[in-house]
Parts: C-alpha cells; structure tokens; sequence
C-alpha cells in the first residue's frame, strides 16, 4: 500500500490555510478563474484546455495525497468504459512506424501544426529498446515488454487499452490518455501496441 | 569577458557536444558522464554576461515619452536599489496592491517612470536573434545583482499568500489533452525527461536547484530566458493555451516557486544547455 509522505507542499497547505482565508475548495475555484484569465488562445490551443474533466479535477493533487478506493475505482470505470477497441480485431500494427511514434515528440502544441499527425513521445519517460539511450525515466523501463508478457490476446488487449487509455488500469497515471484525448489514431496506437509486443520488434530483443 | 574568449568557449561547447554523441553509444554511463563533463565546460564563462551589460546599459538609459531611467525603479527594497532585490521577488507592492514578480515591477516602471503604454512596454517579453526583448537583459542584470544573496521571499501581505495558495494549486493542476500538470513532471525525486534531470519543485532542495538557477543562457538558443520565459515554455509543452507575460497565473506560480527556495543563495544568470 501506498503510504501517504509529508510534502514541503503539504505542510505549506497547512500553513497558508488559515492566513490566506480560503478554503480549499475556494482555492480551486479561483486558482481556475486566474488562470482562465491568464491565458490566450493561440493556434489550436484553445481556452477549453482549461476546461477539466472528472479525472483531471481529482487528480489535481500532490502525488502524497491518495485518492480513496472509491475515488479511484470512480475514474478506472469511466475511463475504461471510453476505450474503443479497432472494429477490424487487430490490434497490432507496424512495430517500424511505432518506433517514429515513440521517438516524436510533436503535437498539439499551440507551436505545433495540426495537420502533423501527433507523436507519443514514449521515449521521454520510458526506456524502450536498448540502442535509444536517450530515454526519461517519469515511467517504467518498458525494455522486453512483450518479451516478459508474450502477445497473447488479452495482453494485446490489455496493451492497446493502456495506450488508448492509461487511467482506465490506473487513476491519476501521469500518462497521457492517447486515444481518449485524440492525440493518435487508432492506427498509430496499433503501431505503438505492435513496437511494445511484437517479438521482431527491438524492445523484445 | 570579452567577445572573443564567448566565441572561443561556444566553439568548445560545440565540441563537446560532437563528442557526446559517439561516446554516447557506448553505453549510458558514459553519456552521462559526458553531459556532466559538457555542463561542466560550459560553467567556464556565460555569454550571459552580454546580456546583463545591456541589461546595465537600459536601466540608466533615458526613454519613452517621459524621457526618464529606470533609476528611480523601486524593486522592493526602495527607489533605485538593485543589490539584493531579486532574491525578495516576487512581493506585493502598495503602489500597485499587487504581488509582482520583475517583469511585472519593470513593466510598472516603464509606465510610471518613462510613460510608456502597457502595450509598447511589453510588446516584446522574449527575445529572437536580433529582435532582442529588454525584459531579458535588464533580468540578467537585474538577477545578477542578487548572485550569491539569500533566497527570502516573505509571505508577509495577504496577498502574498494568496498568490502562494492559487500558485500550489496551479501547479497541481491537470489539463489539456495530455492532462499534464506542473507537477507531472516536477514532484518526483531523481526523474528525468530524456536525459534531462527534472528537479523536484514540491521538495526544498529540487525547488532551490530550479529556481535560483534562472534567468540562464540557452546554448540551444543561442538566448539569455527569463523566469517568465520557463514558465511560458513549460505550459507550451503542458499543451495549454499561451500563457500571458505578467499575468496573475504567471506570478501566482513564481510566487509559489520561489518561496519553496528560500534559504538558498540565488545563483544566475546560469548557463543551460
């Protein structure tokens, strides 16, 4: 079990609390109307990115803070129940075209072109195959993913439904929500689901 | 330093990073044992200093309709006084009844002092190649006057700590269609994006490293960037919207992040990659 750790953040909460004279949740609320007037739309990021939905507003927390169980098993049902699997059945795609989507970085930034299709950036948080040794370390090392899991098909079920939607195995994942957020297509996340589980792929060498 | 011996040392850090590569696909130790040797090399002397001699060179200058200094500029600790000033930044002000950060004090100055409009003071908050932004030099001038002084940024006005409460909450907040906070990157011990260290801006020492180590020089762009700049980028790369220069979100942030460094010397401009 996850033990809930004391923060600078945490204790600062605690000293600011009662001098700021806001309670938490007024906090929130107007935390929200400053930024909805600091920022501007510029290209295709638009103000709704402010907006937030059920997951992002409880997630909005330090990670000592641990939502309750129902709290978490409130957003992995909603988000589990907003994959949508290929209508085709296949689920993998070419591991070749997901290794360009791992390495990519680009998209839906207000600097970026919309009509560039978006990569997945993986490997800014996670190890993958063993020749990039450019990789972040935010996630787990993903290096024989599918060596260690086989490609049977609920684990390629499993695979694409954590690409497509990461909160739906695990509430407040930092992993960004692929397919549920329209950052790839559904053909990109079989190729993504294909470098992580096809055993020619360089991740499983 | 002079020009030539900047040359000399952007060629030596060109070559270092030529040598990286190569030494990099031997194994990651290796790397990361040339990045450091790389950091090191550029620790040796910082273009920055160009910035900060024009950064001088604007605060005394006479300009704007009212064809005045910025002399005058009170940053917090009286009319004209420069020493020390940042590590107490951002601070409310009675003047205004606002917390500010620098930028937002320069910009009140520009106005007040040499009459410019809002709108032709910030018309240029980061600089391009030769569209060079003023906010960037008098900030490295202006920080580098604070090099070595202690972080202390009271929260002292109800203000302050209201900018320091929505500031945390900010930081905190996820959104966007990659559902990034601040905190996504940055709450973390020992985490990297690539192979760039990420401090851990919730925890006292990460907050101390990553604050008093901007304003920096870029060697990537070839420019000297601003706090206001980190924060801009950062919420580019968010995938949020464009973040106003100056704005209460801005500062509400700085607030938060400075704070949280307090009791560190202040240590810019630095050089970055």
């Amino acid at each position: 079990m996850k033990m809930p750790r004391t923060t600078l953040a945490g204790l600062a909460v605690a000293a600011a609390a009662g001098c700021a004279g806001m309670s938490d949740q007024e906090a929130t609320q107007r935390a929200l109307e400053v930024m909805q007037a600091s920022f501007s739309e510029r290209g295709q990021a638009k103000l709704d990115r402010l907006n937030q939905d059920e997951a992002q507003k409880l997630c909005s927390i330090p990670p000592s803070v641990v939502p309750s169980k129902e709290v978490t098993e409130r957003i992995e049902k909603a988000n589990l129940a907003s994959i949508r699997y290929p209508a085709d059945g296949r689920l993998l795609g070419d591991w070749r075209q997901g290794e360009r989507i791992a390495q990519s970085g680009i998209g839906k930034q207000f600097s970026d072109d919309p009509k560039v299709a978006s990569g997945a950036n993986c490997y800014a948080c996670h190890q993958l195959s063993k020749a990039e040794l450019s990789f972040g370390t935010i996630g787990p090392s993903l290096y024989n993913f599918g060596k260690l899991r086989g490609a049977s098909e609920p684990i390629q079920r499993y695979t694409y439904g954590k690409v497509y939607n990461s909160q739906a195995f695990t509430a407040c994942s930092n992993m960004p929500r692929f397919g549920h957020n329209g950052i790839l297509t559904e053909q990109q996340i079989k190729d993504v689901t294909a470098l992580l589980l096809d055993p020619d792929s360089p991740i499983n060498k | 330093m002079k020009p030539s011996s900047i040359e000399k040392l952007l060629a030596a850090a060109a070559l270092a990073a030529a040598a990286l590569y190569p030494a990099a696909l031997v194994h990651s130790q290796s790397a990361v044992d040339e990045i450091a040797k790389y950091r090191q090399q550029l620790q040796d002397g910082n273009p920055a200093e160009l910035w900060e001699a024009r950064g001088e060179a604007l605060w005394k200058q006479k300009r704007g309709p009212k064809n005045a200094s910025l002399e005058q500029c009170d940053l917090g600790k009286g009319a004209g006084v420069v020493k020390g000033a940042y590590a107490e930044l951002p601070r409310h002000f009675a003047d205004a009844d606002r917390v500010m950060d620098l930028e937002t004090r320069l910009v009140h100055c520009m106005v007040t002092l040499q009459g410019f409009s809002f709108a032709d003071a910030t018309r240029r908050p980061f600089g391009a190649g030769t569209n060079r932004s003023d906010f960037e030099a008098l900030g490295a001038w202006i920080t580098a006057e604070s090099r070595g002084v202690v972080m202390n940024v009271a929260l002292r006005h109800e203000k302050e700590k209201a900018a320091y409460r929505l500031g945390e909450k900010m930081f905190y907040f996820r959104g966007g269609p990659h559902d990034f906070a601040c905190a996504t990157c940055h709450s973390e011990n020992g985490k990297r994006i690539r192979l760039q260290d990420l401090p851990n801006l919730t925890e006292k020492t990460g907050a101390q490293l990553g604050y008093t180590t901007w304003p920096a020089y870029r060697v990537s762009q070839g420019e000297l960037r601003t706090f206001q700049w980190r924060l801009y980028d950062c919420f580019r790369q968010q995938r949020f919207p464009e973040l106003k220069f100056t704005s209460d979100a801005s500062i509400a942030l700085t607030e938060f992040l400075a704070h949280n460094a307090n009791g560190a010397p202040f240590n810019a401009p630095a050089i970055k990659r």
